[in-house]
């Protein structure tokens, strides 16, 4: 079994020649063969091909892609194409890959995108750290417009179509729909209320879809072999084949290509190469740091899609799995975490805004060694407090872990406050001697 | 006092035209603003940016304070940035960051002496897969990631930069 997991490279196909990079290499291996077929046909049939195809949002929510596109309003009201390239999500590397190794791949699938929903201009929100992102896009799209795949009537067929990039300067919470669209404005990224849906009304007001770069990639493939070939990959719901990042404690970490539904166990000891010499698995986070905790003994049975997530209480989200093994402490993976989230809140929404600073704050007293067995039960409660009451998903996001976290592990967190130490490293968490009050 | 030069004027009037609305070019300017000031923003920035772009200071500003990547106050010549998150702190971030800090002598956030480096820690910066790793960045803007790091390779590296 585990020993003989593949990979299944499908959008990944070529992502070991360099060449694939550059617009030659890139023709050379299939590429702008799906453009001019797209531009001769109707936009409605690759709506509904894209629809038919079951492919769902790469980006998080799993939304299907199609129904996405099917919301823009039936008028020649301009509208606009925003790729989420901000991949802030933590244990996510996937798009980065995707960008350096397949920019033409990329715009390709935005091209057709854009000509199926009458889009005549699309921009790419890269997170700003992403140099060599940015680099290879920038390349790739002056080579697209001096071959005739950007710019005024692409081949011949009458359509225009403009694309840029935009850099993001530092924020997780730009990689939320809407919080990106303040961004591009040249704003605060931050989230607004919805409805009105971008779709409705995004940048500048103007209707506006939000896809993620592996699902406009995808785009230009279910174009080539149909929608039918499509889902031969995956589950009747959970279709096609997704990029997994997989990282912390495993022998080979990395991004790997296989069919929705693949065994996470398969993951982590087929194609992960397993556990380092000596250790054993202690814990899972399926789907980027927002995602519920699965056991070892969960994550030996989980398939990886979205609806058997789902099922376990957790969810598939970016498709980053985090591997935690049994030499590492569940309370101090989860301050870690909180940390994160009280960074990155952005302070809009009260429960958000003061309860990632009280998970921080609990959770970092607990590794100090100066818990009470009561901040246990404050943590919990602080975090049940902090759903579905906020403007984005944000501050759901940061609850799961600690709804996920604390019960399947409570050993660990009581032990700790307890005897002011870590059960599983024996000793308390040194604060550490670089710290100082310097601001960045 | 700090004044833009003419070239990043220039760059930052070209900003203006690019994107449909003026105001998106508030980001990239205040990147070009940065890169003119040796890495970090000062209100005299803003000023200056405010003037060329005739948008009002408290506007900037406010987009200024939000976004990490501009810095609040002076960096060193090396802005190294140690990945923190869940994936980096299981494969050894906090010892990395602590011998880092030990051997160029500065707590995180400070200039060291000679002025070459400053050390801070990053949120995610999505190089899981190479854990741990540090990004550099230059007074000018440039940078690069340096992953699957050891304490050794990470001084080594910044050893070769002095
Ligand atoms: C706090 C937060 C952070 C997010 N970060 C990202 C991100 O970095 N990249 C991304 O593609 N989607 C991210 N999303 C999801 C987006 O809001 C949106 O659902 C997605 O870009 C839609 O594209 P898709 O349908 O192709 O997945 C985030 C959502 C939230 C609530
Ligand atoms: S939930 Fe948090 S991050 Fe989202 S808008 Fe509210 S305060 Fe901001």
């Amino acid at each position: 079994m585990t020993a003989s997991a593949s990979e299944t490279k499908y959008l990944s196909e070529f992502y070991h020649l360099p060449e694939f990079k550059n617009l030659d290499g890139y023709k050379n291996n299939g590429g702008y063969v799906q453009l001019p077929k797209a531009l001769k046909m109707q936009p409605q049939e690759i709506i509904d091909l894209v629809k038919a195809s079951g492919l769902r949002g790469r980006g998080g929510a799993g939304f299907p892609t199609g129904m996405k596109w099917g919301f823009l309003p039936k008028n020649n009201e301009p509208r606009y194409l925003l790729c989420n390239a901000d991949e802030g999500e933590p244990g996510t590397f996937k798009d980065r890959m995707m960008m350096e190794k397949a920019p033409h791949q990329l715009i390709e699938g935005m091209i057709i995108s854009s000509f199926a929903i009458g889009c005549k201009k699309s921009y790419i929100y890269v997170r700003g750290e992403y140099d060599d992102s940015i680099d290879a896009l920038e390349a790739a799209i002056a080579e697209a417009y001096k071959a005739g795949f950007l710019g005024k009537n692409i081949l011949g067929s009458g359509f225009d179509h403009d694309m840029d990039v935009y850099r993001g300067a530092g924020a997780y919470i730009c990689g939320e729909e809407t919080g990106m669209i303040s961004s591009l404005e040249g704003l605060k990224g931050q989230p607004k209320l919805k409805p009105p849906f971008p779709a409705i009304q995004g940048y500048l007001k103007k209707p506006t879809i939000v896809n993620n770069v592996e699902t406009l990639a995808a785009v230009k493939y279910i174009l080539r072999d149909g929608a039918a070939a499509y889902r031969k990959f995956g589950t009747e719901k959970s279709a096609g084949t997704k990029l997994f990042s997989l990282s912390g404690n495993i022998m080979k970490p990395g991004n790997y290509e296989v069919p929705l539904a693949f065994p996470l166990k398969d993951m982590i000891y087929g194609l992960g190469g397993g556990m380092k010499a000596g250790r054993k698995l202690k814990a899972v986070i399926p789907g980027g740091s927002s995602a519920p905790v699965l056991t070892a003994e969960e994550a030996e049975r989980a398939l990886l899609d979205y609806e058997s997530l789902a099922q376990m209480g957790t969810m598939l989200g970016s498709g980053a799995i985090i591997v935690i093994d049994d030499s590492k402490c569940m309370v101090e993976c989860l301050a870690n975490l909180m940390h994160f989230y009280h960074h990155e809140s952005c302070g809009q929404c009260t429960p958000c805004r003061e309860g990632t600073g009280w998970l921080d704050k609990i959770t970092t007293s607990i590794l100090a060694g100066r818990g009470r067995l009561s901040d246990i039960e404050l943590l919990l409660k602080v975090a049940d407090n902090m759903k579905g009451k906020t403007i984005c998903a944000l501050s759901d996001a940061a609850a799961l872990p600690v709804l996920s976290f604390v019960p399947k592990f409570r050993d660990e967190f009581e032990y700790y406050v307890r005897e002011g130490k870590s059960k599983v490293k024996g000793t308390a968490f040194k604060t550490p001697s670089y710290l100082s009050a310097g601001a960045h | 006092m700090f004044q833009l030069s003419n070239d990043a004027k220039q760059k930052v009037l070209t900003e203006l035209k690019r994107y449909e609305s003026k105001q998106s070019a508030v980001l990239p300017a205040l990147y070009i603003g940065q890169k003119e000031n040796k890495g970090h923003i000062t209100p005299d920035v803003i000023r200056e940016l405010s003037k060329v772009m005739e948008i009002p200071e408290s506007q900037i500003n406010e987009v200024f304070t939000f976004y990490t990547m501009y810095n609040k106050s002076e960096i060193g010549k090396n802005h190294i940035q140690i990945c923190r998150t869940l994936s980096c702190m299981l494969n050894g971030s906090n010892e990395l960051t602590e011998h880092i800090c030990n051997e160029l002598h500065v707590k995180l956030g400070e200039v060291s002496k000679d002025g070459n480096f400053t050390v801070t820690e990053a949120e995610c910066l999505g190089s899981c897969g190479t854990a741990p790793m540090m990004q550099i960045s230059k007074q000018d803007g440039s940078s690069r990631y340096y992953e699957n790091l050891t304490n050794e390779s990470a001084m080594n590296i910044l050893r070769g930069l002095k």
